[in-house]
């Protein structure tokens, strides 16, 4: 099921204005992401920590989190050392350790975990609504907004009526392997899936016509930049610069 | 299939950037505001795709059926599955900000691709839709994880072993994904042929 696991809370990082913190994961995470040595990576993986705990995130569906993040890291742990080219360190068997595929691995590690951590800490503590809203107030589309938040409306539908026909199928005894029953099962799963929710959003579309859709979906709480969302900008812009200015002194 | 943060590098992820942003903007003008319900109605189908894992042999593999977005949207699917991948990203982590634009091109542009290549044999009853929606699903997946390996060598050259284990370990998602596509396109052309007209016929 599909579930927004940090956006409720009552820290500082959740009561800031999603606009400041998505301005602040991007830019954060764009001079981690481009940095070429190991220093700003790992300020930023211990900002990334500071950051997660600040906003007192889950910790269950965080570790799961990077767990299926670190899946991909290990991949490149199990290719990169061994194919990575440059000096040899130490051979292993018939295969040598490289020392630059070493510390490519060990870049990407640390940049991978610490973007994961500040862009959970920062985005996944506003939920997807106010997200879309913050997003128009930083000049997004209107169109690619609405579409946003449309297909966010419907990615739990899509899901219930994709899951009720898996139900369905269960009860008919459908049972998975690899054979070409099993795909056109698939195929024809996910084809009424399709319809069933085209009509269903259909539907739902009339149905927020005749209430007077005009195209904006209405927020309960009014959202603003208040002085201590500032404050936080300033706080992201420094440890930005920090971040960017770190190889050169370290 | 996409990319984590942190893996690619300033040049890739600033091209990746611009050509996403180029083409959201030609998607989003040729989406008019009545298919914006059917385009997100995809959107999240395209979602909910990556989380069904069909088996293959005794693993599984997850779908991601961007060739079918792509038939059935056409230009429109690039702000379809931007809008997936940012959705993805905010909710489960997988991929991020900066990788995002990369990330649209490896799965976008395969899907407009495929739509331009094969759209006309789709829109044909019979055989031919058939073999069309099938070349649709598989060139997609071939043409994404082309995209992925260039992405990755590009960054670097010692990337090339990891890239050539991805290309081999996508091959069978390759075919599943043409059968897949094949199957769901016959069923929507005999079940309802007005999906098949998500981007040119206007909503009733």
């Amino acid at each position: 099921m599909i579930s927004e696991p940090f956006a409720i809370g009552d820290s500082l990082l959740h009561r800031a204005d999603p606009a400041v913190k998505i301005t602040g994961a991007l830019l954060l995470t764009l001079i981690i992401a481009v940095s070429s040595s190991l220093a700003t990576p790992v300020a930023g993986l211990v900002l990334g920590l500071m950051l997660a705990a600040g906003a007192r995130l889950p910790l269950g569906p965080l570790y799961k989190r990077l767990l299926a993040v670190n899946l991909f890291i290990l991949l490149l742990w199990i290719t990169l050392p061994l194919t990575g080219g440059g000096e040899a360190i130490t051979p292993l068997g018939p295969l040598d350790l490289s020392s630059r595929g070493i510390e490519l691995a060990l870049l990407i590690t640390f940049k991978t975990n610490g973007i994961v951590l500040i862009l959970t800490a920062l985005t996944a503590t506003s939920s997807i609504l106010e997200i879309g809203h913050s997003l128009e107030r930083l000049h997004l589309p209107h169109k690619l907004i609405l579409l946003l938040l449309t297909t966010y409306r419907y990615l739990g539908l899509i899901e219930q009526e994709y899951q009720r026909l898996r139900r369905s199928a269960a009860l008919r005894c459908f049972s998975t392997s690899t054979n070409l029953h099993t795909y056109r099962t698939y195929g024809y799963l996910i084809g009424m899936t399709l319809i069933r929710s085209y009509d269903r959003s259909r539907r739902i579309h009339k149905a927020m016509l005749m209430r007077g859709f005009q195209g904006h979906f209405p927020l309960l709480a009014l959202q603003a930049t208040r002085p201590a969302d500032l404050l936080l900008l300033l706080f992201f812009l420094a440890c930005g610069t920090g971040l960017a200015l770190l190889p050169v002194f370290w | 299939m996409h990319l984590s943060e942190g893996i690619l590098s300033l040049p890739i992820l600033a091209g990746g950037g611009v050509v996403a942003v180029l083409g959201t903007a030609v998607g989003l003008k040729r989406l008019d505001y009545d298919h914006i319900i059917g385009t997100a109605m995809l959107s999240s189908a395209f979602f909910v795709a990556s989380l069904i894992h069909v088996p293959l042999g005794p693993a599984s593999i997850h779908l991601v059926l961007n060739g079918l977005i792509g038939i059935l949207l056409g230009w429109a699917s690039v702000p379809a599955i931007g809008i997936a991948l940012l959705l993805q990203a905010f909710l489960f982590g997988y991929g991020g900000l900066t990788v995002l634009g990369v990330n649209i091109v490896i799965m976008a542009a395969p899907a407009v691709l495929v739509s331009l290549l094969f759209g006309r044999m789709i829109k044909k009853p019979g055989k031919q839709q058939m073999l069309g929606a099938f070349l649709a699903g598989a060139t997609a997946i071939l043409l994404s994880t082309i995209l992925l390996a260039l992405a990755m060598i590009g960054t670097d050259s010692s990337f090339i072993d990891t890239a050539r284990l991805l290309l081999i370990a996508q091959l069978p998602l390759m075919l599943i994904e043409g059968t897949i596509t094949m199957f769901v396109l016959s069923f929507l052309a005999r079940v309802q042929p007005e999906l098949l007209h998500l981007n040119s016929a206007p909503t009733p």
